[in-house]
């Protein structure tokens, strides 16, 4: 089971700022453990993807990422989701306040 | 007259220099706390909080803190603190081992079985604290004073922070008791004065990012104790809630803003 998720969307300026963190692990080849990290963030904006991101083995554990969306209002539906390598995901909701 | 003018600016410079790093530190401990997974941690907390286990088959959520059963907001501000159904002083840790023996029915040895996590998973103990001492967020550390086991632990936590024992002769004060020390880049607060001990009561438990763990009192006093070679104290034990009894009162009077971020 994936671990909890948790995840801010604030306007700014015109601009809406999303702060996600995420509960994973993100082992690296260099563990000796078998190799267990996200590869895809996916942010969608009222369904509609905006954010298509890869990521590397290169990222720390229990990530925290933000990102800045044009426009916005408040209310908007915000939802982010990940994929690991191991085919497992999780994502979280919210608006922008 | 111009060797001594070199001395001079090179007295400067070296010392600006010290100040550059500070100023370093400082910044670089703000980075971290912002986007902290403390949060993580909390709802984990909150969710094994809720959870019923052990014989009994309950959660912990009838657990009196000190402000009630299951009263959250605000008590970990006033912990360690003497509970009368125990009859001891307690701290969080102790007092929440306290209700998974009553409440749940677990065994002592269960449940202390792991009390300190890994970088893989935290501690049940661990996650629960995260969550309580966020419901104390904003609230001035106020530990019980008043009562005579709550004096009576004090006394005795200031007595274990300065006896020096073990094969290195060391207190806690060999580290923690001279200003302007630390270990690469952790300053090693005087935490015998109250303006020092203040923002370390006010930020444990905390989230340390060099290992990806969230650690409590509990395990700092035990690893403090490691470090200092000595055999290891017993868990929620009269002697880690007496040194946190002392650590706590000592800097008491700052509203908690933890749980903490550390490098």
């Amino acid at each position: 089971m994936a671990g909890p998720m948790k995840m801010r969307a604030t306007l700014a300026g015109g601009n809406t700022d999303v702060r996600v963190l995420m509960t994973h692990p993100m082992t690296t080849a260099q563990s000796g453990q078998p190799l267990h990290f996200i590869q895809t963030i996916t942010v969608k904006l009222n369904g509609k993807p905006v954010v298509e991101a890869e990521v590397s083995q290169a990222v720390s554990r229990n990530p925290v990422f933000s990102f800045r969306l044009k426009g916005g209002a408040k209310g908007d539906k915000i939802e982010v989701s990940w994929l690991d390598n191991k085919g497992e995901s999780n994502s979280i909701e919210g608006a922008v306040a | 007259m111009r060797g001594l003018c070199f001395f001079i600016l090179a007295l400067f410079s070296l010392s600006s220099t010290g100040q550059d790093a500070k100023k370093e530190i400082q910044k670089y401990q703000q980075m971290i706390a912002e986007g902290s997974p403390v949060e993580l941690y909390e709802l984990e907390g909150e969710t094994l909080w809720k959870k019923p286990q052990g014989p009994n088959n309950v959660s912990l959520e009838k657990c009196d803190l000190g402000m009630g059963p299951g009263v959250l907001k605000g008590a970990y501000a006033r912990l360690p603190r003497y509970f009368k159904d125990a009859e001891r002083v307690m701290d969080l840790e102790t007092r929440l081992l306290y209700c998974m023996e009553t409440l749940q029915g677990r065994t002592h040895k269960e449940a202390t079985q792991r009390v300190f996590g890994n970088d893989d998973r935290a501690s049940e103990m661990e996650y629960l604290s995260a969550y309580i001492a966020a419901a104390s967020r904003g609230v001035k550390m106020a530990p019980g004073m008043s009562h005579p086991k709550e004096k009576e632990a004090f006394a005795l936590g200031q007595k274990l922070f300065f006896h020096r024992a073990g094969p290195w002769d060391f207190s806690c004060a060999s580290c923690h008791g001279e200003e302007g020390k630390r270990i690469r880049m952790q300053d090693l607060p005087v935490l015998f004065k109250p303006e020092a001990a203040r923002p370390v009561v006010a930020t444990w438990p905390a989230y340390r990012v060099s290992n990806s763990q969230f650690k409590t009192m509990q395990w700092r006093l035990n690893d403090c104790y490691r470090q200092m070679r000595m055999p290891e104290p017993v868990f929620a034990s009269e002697a880690t809630n007496a040194l946190n009894m002392f650590l706590t009162a000592t800097g008491k009077g700052e509203p908690y803003r933890g749980p903490g971020t550390k490098r």
